[in-house]
């Protein structure tokens, strides 16, 4: 008796310290705190306040992206076009400011935000109504919005002298010892955690994206779901193109060339899987984090920043490989079980 | 089967030689719209600008879309087995570096050239081995190697060019033979090259039933691991043989060459016609598209449209390529129930609007 008693608890604890192995967050917490002893331990300036709020700054934007990527992936579709829309409000915003210099902060916030938006609305509607792979639609989208972008922008610039100084600082001014912007990202980020963790709506995302065909039959409206899905991508590239003016201050047409492919790669590293189905926008946030500060680390050590990429691509590929073996042991351990019943 | 076809059609079957037509309108609609639209844009450029029609201009043209072109070509091959290579662009960048770096580092050009070969098919091994080996997803694994060759051709060159290449190589990259770009005849005999392999052997019928059910495949003893292997280190080769093309033609190595490529590449195979979800398309196809996509940047180029803009309209093309066909299926649908009635009579008359 008592021995069963005894069994369960440790049972119990065991399976608790089993879930923490299997979470990818802990892992990630691991080796973030691993990567920052190691580095600070080799050179303190590591840890200095300057460096650490420029590494926050920085990683805030990828991160905020990669949370909005992470709703269609988690739905096994993908969306590219990220970047061309936070380069058309990072420009957008600027040329408020530039015209109308005494625009209220939270007003180019919402119309931001609200392109974004729209933008979505149109991948979506091409997914949607036009059936076109997501892969592909955004591919697309992601030429015309940059193309458009640069037809608008047509060599022009907005500079940090027609930025107010009030909407600058939301990138430097900190709150209770974080920058503004860290949490906007933070707020977002629990937002969507919330929604998918605890929502009917957040779990159709998994149910569509670990099996669309049953996802169907389950009566879930795949559609809207999907719509929604690139909705809030859109809609937080928007809002992170506000963000970048107010980050960088100088903005032209080229603002988030080319992040798409930083994005995914945060998201998947931190534990979102390409195939749908499974990860946490938390875990993608902690993926880009993880990417910020290896790259970070990479400068304070000394290693020529052309190492970066290189790092950086090596850091998926491991991330996708662990994922299969773990899988593939899931997998092994679960026919084993069942063989036993 | 194709002689049991034809058998019926000379017993004269109306029902057969609707099938048969149906079939050829199917395998021939969207290449024939694209060869449309290709004359149109010829047209219209000839409208537009009366350089456009020069051979001087032609050369310019093809020579411009030679790399993207070479890229594109075993891109085919590996979407129509339900793969995609993110990183053939990247591949073209390592080559052009490695190019640099040897030949700065005094390699004689005869020995640095299979080098850079080489490297392509070392990394396009990669790429299969990581995706056959592991069974991971080819797009997760090609973003990863994207980025990770790319970052090689950075700690390979930094940010220095090396330009310094003997002339006499210069031919590879802007040599002509007639008003044919030399790097040009490389890519058309490559292109029938791949033609003849994917749409006359087995080899190239296993590619289109892997796309089509890779576990039927499987069953039915085609060894699928080992062709993806295949493909994905053909691939390699081929765009590192795009990046030696690259270098000659600008006469400059840097770690930056041919970014973002592999977006016009893969944008050229959809609109292509072949399908995202495997097991459909042709050589043919990609070559029109290609050929589509260049004639267009050429003629708005000619009158003075920046290279910027001009990527809405191979954002453009690319979407409807695919929206326009699932359309008119569409509208096609909403018809279906009346003509399912008389199926009986003669379906010829249908032959004739049956582009997807």
């Amino acid at each position: 008796m008592k021995r069963d008693y005894l069994m369960g608890k440790f049972g119990g604890l065991s399976q608790a310290w089993e879930r923490l192995l299997r979470s990818r967050e802990a892992w990630l917490v691991l080796l973030l705190a691993v990567l920052v002893i190691g580095t600070a331990s080799a050179n303190t300036r590591f840890l200095g306040s300057q460096n650490i709020k420029d590494l926050m700054l920085n990683v805030s934007l990828i991160a905020l992206l990669a949370i909005g990527q992470s709703i269609p992936i988690i739905m096994r579709q993908i969306d590219l076009s990220v970047g061309s829309i936070v380069g058309i409000t990072a420009f957008l915003s600027g040329l408020i400011f530039f015209d109308h210099p005494n625009t209220p902060n939270l007003l180019v916030f919402l119309v931001g935000t609200g392109v974004g938006v729209l933008l979505g609305a149109i991948n979506a509607a091409l997914i949607i109504w036009g059936r076109v792979p997501s892969l592909i639609a955004t591919l697309g989208t992601l030429y015309i919005y940059r193309g458009a972008d640069y037809a608008w922008v047509h060599g022009r610039q907005i500079n940090a002298a027609n930025v107010p100084a009030s909407f600058l600082a939301l990138g430097n001014i900190g709150f209770l010892g974080l920058p503004l912007l860290m949490w906007i990202v933070l707020l977002f980020l629990v937002l969507a955690a919330v929604v998918l963790r605890q929502l009917p709506m957040g779990r159709e995302c998994y149910a569509i994206g670990s099996n669309p065909t049953a996802a169907v039959l389950a009566g879930i409206n795949v559609h809207r779901r999907v719509c929604m899905g690139f909705l809030f991508s859109g809609g937080i590239a928007g809002l992170t193109g506000v963000l970048w003016l107010a980050r960088f201050g100088t903005v032209d047409a080229t603002a988030g060339l080319g992040i798409e492919f930083q994005v995914v790669t945060a998201a998947v590293v931190g534990g979102v899987a390409i195939t749908g189905g499974s990860g946490t926008v938390g875990g993608a946030a902690l993926g880009a984090l993880l990417l910020g500060v290896f790259n970070s680390a990479l400068v304070v050590l000394r290693v020529p920043p052309f190492w970066q990429q290189a790092f950086q691509g090596t850091m998926l590929l491991v991330a996708i490989s662990v994922d299969a073996y773990l899988a593939h042991r899931l997998a092994i351990r679960l026919r084993i079980k069942r063989s036993h019943l | 089967m194709n002689s049991s076809t034809r058998l019926q059609l000379a017993q004269g079957g109306p029902s057969d030689a609707g099938k048969q037509g149906r079939r050829l309108a199917r395998a021939v609609g969207w290449e024939l719209i694209l060869g449309i639209l290709l004359l149109a844009a010829i047209v219209a450029g000839q409208i537009l600008s009366p350089d456009f029609l020069t051979t001087a201009n032609w050369t310019n043209l093809l020579a411009n879309f030679v790399e993207i072109a070479l890229l594109a070509l075993p891109l085919t091959l590996i979407v129509i087995t339900k793969e995609i290579d993110l990183s053939v662009a990247s591949i073209l960048g390592l080559s052009s570096s490695l190019l640099g770096f040897l030949w700065q580092a005094r390699w004689p050009m005869p020995l640095v050239l299979p080098t850079c070969l080489a490297a392509g098919a070392l990394a396009g091994l990669l790429n299969g081995f990581l995706i056959v080996q592991f069974r991971l997803p080819s797009l997760a694994v090609t973003i990863g190697t994207l980025t990770l060759f790319r970052g090689f051709s950075f700690v390979l060159l930094g940010d220095r060019a090396i330009a310094d290449f003997p002339p006499e190589y210069s031919n590879l990259g802007f040599g002509t033979i007639g008003f044919l770009p030399i790097p040009f005849i490389f890519f058309l005999i490559l292109a029938i090259v791949t033609a003849i392999v994917v749409h006359a052997t087995p080899f190239g019928r296993t590619l289109f039933a892997i796309g089509g059910n890779q576990t039927a495949a499987q069953f039915s003893g085609v060894r699928t691991q080992r062709t993806k292997l295949i493909l994905f280190a053909v691939s390699g080769i081929v765009s590192a043989l795009a990046g030696i093309v690259f270098t000659f033609r600008f006469m400059s190595s840097r770690a930056d060459n041919g970014t973002g490529f592999e977006l016009s590449a893969l944008a050229a195979v959809f609109l292509g016609g072949v399908s995202v979800v495997g097991g459909k398309g042709t050589v043919f196809g990609t070559f029109l598209s290609l050929l589509l996509i260049a004639v267009i940047n050429n003629a708005l180029t000619l009158v003075d449209v920046s290279n910027e803009i001009l990527t809405i309209v191979t954002g453009s093309l690319l979407i409807s390529s695919i929206v326009l066909p699932n359309l008119l299926s569409q509208v096609r649908e909403r018809f279906r129930p009346r003509h399912s009635a008389e199926t009986s009579a003669p379906v010829a008359q249908s032959v004739p609007q049956n582009p997807s």
